[in-house]
């Protein structure tokens, strides 16, 4: 795992002194551009690329969270305030709370997506017939445009006329009218972790399911032999050994649920009040509503050195969890 | 379990019983149904009169209409009843259709332009994407390039910034060199987005392709260019392929740079679809009509990708 440094200076990383394996005699051989030259060549846009896209737009960011730059009054001088922005923001107590708000989507939403997708897979695991056509239906919804899925889901949760009121009625002889997914501060969060789920608990599933099919019939062979039952071998053998690829499908989905922008700002724009309100919707609305550049640029940079850090930490201990 | 038994049934020991198989198949062909519900609704909508898409109780069996889509690609004006009595009797089926509502088709509405940037700035980028990233994933491949590993997870660390925040710099930068709301605009910057999936994908691809194929051609006199255009790219098709629809459906798919960046000019379908408004409000049957068009290319891709789904959506991190 590379350090935060290289990210951070580049440049002294993109000179491919290239040591040729094994040299055969083949490359010794070669004619036409050399392999050093090549390797060069064919490195070098996509850094360019990222450097200009990527690095550089972030290393003005820095620069800007250091200032009070406000687009809306952009005719004022650029004033330097140190770290006031930083100081604001981690003495401002509705940060926190877009936090706190935040992480509890994504602890929540992660949890539901990993039972859900592990079950499915351990079900589709057993090989029924047709179960490769029932596993592409179950993939649809990750491959949809999260705005789409947002937007037609609103309908689908309307209190008057979406169907899903009008089920949980038919069930429950509640009013459809009485309730709202979207609208009431007790069930906004819910469906946002509830839409998240129908889109990425196949994404979870997809990833077990490689787990589970990457452990050999011979253990389960020889745990027959021993007359273990189908509940130890879950328990010693299944559950161990997906282990891994759970955590790797949990580390995908924090980073992506942490920057979860599009979906509820569809759904719930943030609302009611604020229950839904994710940093990256605080974010959209210092940056793009109230142009607060340099506040909103600090906010970003708190917010990637988080995920950096902790998707970093995690990382190790995944690592230390292979190697066992 | 005897061996008679498992002779009998013809199962190796590890496989499930029929009654197993049957229990878990219908599990998960209910979870399925459960989940195609909401899609299958949507298409069910785009064939709604408005009416019928607001109806309550919600309308299962109704009359179908092309309504909807009629609205999704005009524009329409309404009039009073004796203007249109005054207009010589419609023509074509969508006039009547537009006309039963007292209203007259005023001019092409904005979405088949859209459509258009979505199609230009997904294949652009695509292009650019997987041009760029299979030069450098064979680089990756076949050469010691020192830090190699940093390298590449500086290139995919690219993706775990926020959109958002990464378009406060971009939206500045593009502000100076006139980018904004430009096609040319969004196939860079998705360029750059999918560039590092590509390179990571197809690294994973290329690894795969043995090296004597390419030794053997350079001992008999092929330059390391000519090794690679007639005999890594070959068998590497499928992985570019396969990478190619991934980086499209990205693009196709990403809404949070196109809402935050364009307004008018290079605005792609996701920012559009959900400020299609008719009269008092959605236009709920051409904002489905406008989905239906926008899923159907993205449901063939996925029967299409089956083989490579968890690949992609890994980052090659897990392999089947």
């Amino acid at each position: 795992m590379g350090q935060m440094t290289t990210i951070l200076q580049p440049d002294h990383a993109m000179i491919p002194g290239v040591n040729e394996p094994a040299k055969s005699r083949a490359a010794r051989r070669v004619r036409g551009l050399s392999d050093r030259t090549i390797a060069w060549l064919f490195v070098a846009p996509t850094i360019t690329l990222l450097l200009a896209i990527n690095i550089f737009p972030l290393i003005w960011m820095i620069r800007l969270s250091f200032t009070s730059l406000n687009l809306s009054m952009s005719y004022l001088p650029l004033r330097f305030v140190g770290l006031d922005n930083f100081r604001d923001i981690l003495t401002d107590e509705d940060v926190w709370f877009r936090l706190q708000t935040t992480a509890q989507f994504v602890i929540s939403s992660v949890a539901l997506q990993v039972v859900v997708g592990f079950g499915l897979a351990l079900l589709i695991n057993r090989q029924f017939r047709g179960h490769s056509f029932w596993t592409t239906i179950i993939l649809l919804p990750m491959m949809l445009s999260p705005a789409v899925v947002g937007n037609f889901w609103t309908l689908l949760l309307q209190p008057q006329i979406g169907p899903f009121n009008y089920l949980i009625s038919l069930f429950t002889g509640v009013p459809p009218s009485s309730f709202s997914m979207t609208g009431q501060v007790s069930l906004a969060p819910w469906t946002i972790v509830l839409v998240d789920t129908w889109m990425w608990a196949p994404y979870v599933m997809l990833i077990c399911l490689a787990g589970l099919r990457s452990i050999p019939d011979y253990i389960y062979e020889a745990a027959e032999v021993d007359r273990a039952s189908p509940w130890r071998q879950f328990w010693s053998i299944t559950l161990p050994m997906t282990v891994p690829f759970l955590m790797l499908a949990v580390l995908f989905r924090a980073i992506e649920n942490f920057k979860m922008f599009d979906m509820v700002n569809l759904l719930t724009s943030g609302g009611p009040g604020s229950t839904t309100e994710l940093v990256s919707i605080t974010l959209k609305r210092a940056a793009f509503e109230k142009w607060r550049t340099g506040y909103s640029s600090a906010l970003a940079i708190i917010l990637f050195v988080t995920v950096f850090g902790a998707a970093n930490i995690y990382v190790k201990a995944l690592n230390k969890v292979k190697q066992r | 379990m005897t061996a008679a038994v498992a002779k009998s049934t013809a199962h190796s020991i590890v496989e499930a019983s029929p009654r197993t198989k049957a229990f878990a198949g219908t599990l998960v062909i209910l979870y399925a149904l459960i989940t195609i519900l909401p899609l299958l609704w949507i298409v069910a909508t785009a064939f709604k009169s408005q009416s019928d898409a607001i109806a309550y109780p919600p309308k299962v069996i109704f009359e179908p209409t092309l309504e909807g889509y009629v609205n999704l690609f005009t524009v329409r004006t309404r009039q009073t009843p004796d203007f249109i009595a005054k207009l010589p009797a419609p023509e074509t089926w969508y006039d009547k259709l537009v006309r039963k509502h007292d209203m007259v088709i005023a001019g092409p509405s904005k979405v088949v332009p859209r459509f258009v940037n979505s199609l230009i700035i997904g294949f652009g980028s695509t292009f650019l994407a997987v041009f760029l990233g299979t030069l450098a994933a064979y680089a990756f491949s076949r050469f010691r390039i020192p830090l190699a590993d940093d390298l590449l997870f500086f290139i995919l660390s690219t993706r775990m910034m926020p959109p958002v925040a990464v378009a406060i710099p971009i939206y500045l930068m593009y502000r100076q060199l006139n980018l904004t709301d430009t096609r040319l605009g969004m196939i860079l910057l998705y360029t750059a987005v999918n560039v590092s999936l590509a390179v990571w994908l197809l690294k994973g691809f290329i690894d795969e392709i043995p090296r004597e194929y390419e030794e053997a051609a350079l001992v008999d006199g092929y330059t390391r260019l000519q090794a690679l255009r007639k005999v890594v790219l070959p068998q590497a098709v499928t992985g570019i392929a396969a990478t190619a629809i991934f980086c499209l459906i990205f693009s196709w798919n990403e809404y949070a740079f196109a809402v935050l960046l364009t307004s008018g000019e290079a605005q792609t379908m996701p920012p559009f679809i959900p400020f299609i408004i008719g009269e008092g409000g959605q236009d709920w049957p051409a904002v489905a009509a406008a989905t239906t068009l926008f899923v159907v290319p993205i449901v063939m891709f996925t029967v299409l990708l089956r083989k490579h789904l968890l690949r992609g959506i890994t980052f090659g991190a897990v392999r089947k």
